[in-house]
């Protein structure tokens, strides 16, 4: 029997909540709009919601910097907003060693078609993966529902296989060893070091957010983020909801927060039209696809859909208040009360390139059997290009049976290749106007983390440079957002990656590694 | 004064020590130059950790970082918030009573240098810093021990040498010097004063010079602010520092202005190669572990490597070059160029004007390891 109520303390007062729902959404719930206050002093909330933007951090038990939207509400959870942090908070330091054949990075689609088709090969198999249960973002269960329709067949699949699931844990860092790989990954409580003769990268991607003023008010999302942030128990009932940016997330996102009970005032695609209309015709090829997009325009039939719409500026005081769009020769403001403004997806690839992998165009090279130019390493889905889901289910299982070094099925590989043309599409078809690369004012925060303005930059550094004597990009995202960001505005590339690819506890780092790196006996 | 009006120097290395180099240069009427390959302060001085310590290796190195000391002092009313500079102070940590015994030999050496120290018992150590494990036996309080952000402070000295007249030239490599001039990739530039500052890269433009990559592994939290309030050392830092061993970790953990902590450190020697070792660097965490138990469950963001110009006797290379006429090094600090990047710009500056210093600098002369070789 589960509980109907959660009761959680924050900032020392009462809460009861939904059980099942992630911190972020219960903070949401409950209206809270500072999660934290940043260098500069401004409140923050969630942008991303899904671990990736820091933005959400709270203290959590007396630890502080936890993502509010990667942790689940427990009976008795203390949460903070302000910075609070015990004396002496669990310090276990103890690591869980495995030994493995292949170890695949990420539960999404990919993730889940090669550990499923590798354990299925008889491989052992261990699948991490940071989100509270397989399904990635775009299979992301739901709090209350659980896994979605298309996700299940393969979710219990890849269980049955054999395969273990490490849920809600992080990797953090992987080295390439004289047998294979060694990788150190983490969750609240715990630290896991294994050791594997293969690994899978099916780290996914990420939002591209593009900085624009008021682009930091709180109740301001990703697309995604906001679909993420609705999964995991965030009720949109009522809310006025403006949805500006690009891409084909915008109109699925839009019938979910419409069914979900938003009001949903404005979806602008800042693609012309004519880029939207031949990339839908460019559809007919794939009749599942058309039914599924009328069926999202249903959701929200009276919402007016505007191409060649983009956003200026957001304002409000503690959260966003109105939006201003514009179609480049009349400016609207559009009163709401969330903002969900994302401009397309950007593959995951820092983890490939820490250990070494050939990454060309912002993707990750693969081969016929999706391996990377680091032997071993495999790498599928978004990470080698978005392609979506379908996609990323055949490279996954091509790289799942690479892996486990069983033959390829010529089956896949002839499927594959139908949809690199799709991928191209949806390039050319949301390609972003060059009008978005001036939306910020010289007083617009670039790097979230360290509340870097555009103003203190010059586009003449390097990253490097800027990073140094600027802070830009120095926080815990690591460069996540404003990275994605920065690309776009000054063609700056990523920087060198290091470990840990993402903020790690102390003790998973200084886990001794003496033991770990040394040769199978 | 007797400054040469008229007379052009050229700076190679626009680091810290280039930084503090013309601005001590051009301060006392030099038209100065500085030429760098890269950017400013993009090299050692961007991974080091900004510690500006009193160290008594050697009574040479205590001079130098004494007086060095005195002159960031005079200069922090010209810092700016980039700078960074907190005067947080060193506890230099004694672990059991023998080490202690051994904070009074070292209270008393600083007291000696016009270096001001108290000595903290185990309470007292307890109290100042609440986090560090029980059972301490104390520490030595360097009051006037400071931290600062190395890249800001370079930039500051920069700005300080530009407003004095000062060119700053990033992005064009010397390739090697000349009779008072250095080699460019298209061409040569003149001067009567030369100076290599070229830290880690030292040696690859004045060969002969025994300066080696020592490399280092730094570690970075998030913002967990009031978790120390000094810059810890352990006392066993020194012969760790000391020893050129090929690989070595030591307690050494600092409170940021942003409330970051930054831990170190390691040393290895093993050339130019900038990955990080994780076997070091895990060393290196676990060692800070036993001194901050609570930084087991800290969130590091951020891990990197850098290189120290190291020499044998672990003492800089700061004056004339005599193979090449008009050749100054001002290289070769190993782990202390922030701290004595002051003392080496006015030192080269009293030198090259022919003023007195004012502590001995012949010890520190370039030409001594090539001297030795001639014994």
């Amino acid at each position: 029997m589960s509980a109907t109520r959660v009761e959680v303390q924050v900032d020392g007062a009462r809460l009861e909540t939904t059980p099942g729902i992630t911190v972020a959404a219960a903070l949401l719930n409950a209206n809270v709009l500072g999660f934290r206050t940043s260098v500069r002093g401004e409140p923050r909330a969630p942008l991303c919601g899904m671990g990736v933007c820091y933005e959400c951090r709270v203290t959590i038990d007396g630890v502080a910097h936890q993502r509010a939207c990667m942790r689940v509400v427990t009976p008795g959870m203390r949460v903070d907003t302000r910075h609070r942090e015990d004396a002496s908070p669990n310090q276990s330091s103890s690591a869980t060693r495995n030994r493995v054949d292949v170890a695949v990075i990420g539960a999404g689609p990919a993730g889940i078609a090669a550990g499923t088709r590798a354990a299925e090969s008889g491989a052992r198999v261990v699948v991490i993966d940071e989100g509270l249960g397989p399904g990635g973002q775009i299979w992301r269960p739901r709090a209350d529902s659980g896994a979605s329709r298309a996700a299940s067949p393969w979710i219990a699949r890849l269980e049955r296989s054999g395969a273990v699931i490490h849920r809600a844990t992080a990797v953090v860092d992987v080295q390439r060893t004289a047998t294979g790989f060694a990788l150190r990954a983490e969750s609240h409580d715990r630290t896991l070091s294994i050791e594997s003769r293969a690994i899978v990268i099916a780290t996914g991607a990420r939002e591209r957010f593009l900085p624009f003023p008021g682009w930091t008010l709180p109740n301001v999302f990703g697309v995604g983020g906001a679909q993420a942030l609705l999964k995991s128990g965030t009720s949109v009932r009522g809310k006025r909801v403006v949805i500006a940016g690009s891409g084909p997330l915008l109109l699925p996102v839009a019938a979910s927060l419409a069914r979900a009970g938003a009001q949903v005032k404005v979806v602008a695609e800042q693609a012309s039209r004519g880029q939207v209309v031949r990339f839908a015709a460019g559809l007919w090829r794939a009749p599942a696809r058309v039914a599924q997009a009328i069926s999202y325009r249903s959701a929200f039939l009276r919402t007016p859909y505007s191409t060649g719409m983009w956003i200026v500026r957001a304002d409000g005081d503690t959260s966003v208040r109105e939006v201003t769009l514009t179609d480049g020769r009349r400016a609207r403001t559009v009163e709401c009360d969330v903002l969900c403004a994302a401009f397309g997806l950007v593959p995951n690839t820092a983890l490939a390139s820490l250990i070494g992998c050939e990454l060309r165009d912002g993707s990750v090279v693969v081969d016929e059997r999706q391996e990377t130019t680091v032997s071993g390493a495999y790498c599928a889905g978004e990470p080698t290009g978005i392609g979506g889901v379908d996609l990323a289910l055949i490279e996954g299982e091509v790289a799942g049976l690479a892996a486990a070094g069983s033959p390829a099925k010529s089956r896949l590989t002839t499927r594959r290749a139908s949809f690199g043309r799709e991928a191209r599409a949806l390039d050319r078809a949301f390609a972003l106007r060059p009008e978005l690369k001036a939306l910020a004012a010289d007083d617009t925060i670039l790097c979230r983390c360290e509340d870097v303005a555009l103003g203190d930059i010059d586009r003449g550094w390097s990253p490097r440079q800027a990073k140094l004597y600027t802070r830009m990009g120095m926080g815990p995202c690591q460069g996540r957002i404003c990275g994605g960001a920065l690309e776009c505005l000054a063609g700056w590339p990523a920087d060198t990656k290091r470990p840990p690819i993402q903020p790690a506890r102390l003790s998973t780092l200084g886990a001794d590694v003496d033991v770990i790196t040394q040769p199978n006996s | 004064m007797t400054a040469p009006r008229s007379s052009d120097a050229i700076v190679v290395g626009a680091g810290i020590v280039g930084a503090a180099c013309a601005a001590a240069l051009s301060r006392n009427g030099w038209r100065v130059t500085v030429l760098d390959k890269s950017f400013a302060a993009s090299g050692t001085t961007a991974a080091g950790m900004g510690h500006l310590v009193a160290m008594d290796d050697s009574p040479e190195q205590l001079a130098l970082t004494a007086y060095s000391e005195r002159l960031w002092r005079e200069l922090a009313p010209e810092l700016d918030p980039r700078s960074e500079l907190d005067r947080c102070g060193t506890l230099w940590i004694a672990e059991d009573e023998s080490q202690l015994a051994a904070l009074g030999a070292k209270h008393d050496a600083y007291a000696a240098a016009g270096v001001a120290s108290e000595i903290l018992d185990a309470v007292a150590l307890a109290e100042a810093e609440p986090r560090l494990r029980a059972g301490l036996a104390g520490a030595l309080l360097v009051t006037d021990d400071s931290v600062v952000y190395p890249p800001g402070a370079a930039l500051r000295l920069l700005e300080i040498a530009r407003a004095h007249g000062a060119r700053v030239i990033e992005g064009r490599e010397v390739t090697g010097f000349a009779p008072n001039g250095v080699l460019l990739r298209d061409g040569a530039l003149h001067a009567d004063v030369i100076v290599n500052a070229a830290g880690a890269f030292a040696a690859a433009l004045t060969p002969g010079l025994p300066i080696v990559p020592r490399k280092g592994h730094l570690a970075i939290t998030d913002r967990l602010p009031g978790f120390c309030h000094h810059q810890l050392v352990e006392l066993g830092y020194l012969a760790s520092a000391h020893v050129m061993t090929s690989e070595s970790v030591a307690f050494n953990v600092q409170p940021r202005r942003t409330g970051q902590v930054l831990i170190g450190s390691s040393r290895e020697l093993m050339g130019w190669d900038a990955s990080i070792n994780h076997h070091v660097l895990s060393r290196m965490l676990r060692r800070a572990t036993d001194f901050l138990p609570a930084l087991l469950s800290a969130p590091i963001i951020r891990c990197w490597t850098g290189f120290r110009p190291a020499t044998p006797d672990k003492l800089p290379l700061i004056g004339r070059w005599e193979p090449t006429p008009g050749l100054w090094i001002a290289a070769g600090h190993e782990g202390l160029g922030i701290t004595t990047s002051l003392a080496t710009g006015q030192l080269i500056a009293d030198e090259v004007s022919g003023r007195e210093t004012a502590i001995a600098a012949d010890v520190f002369s370039p030409m001594r390891a090539t001297h030795a070789e001639h014994v």
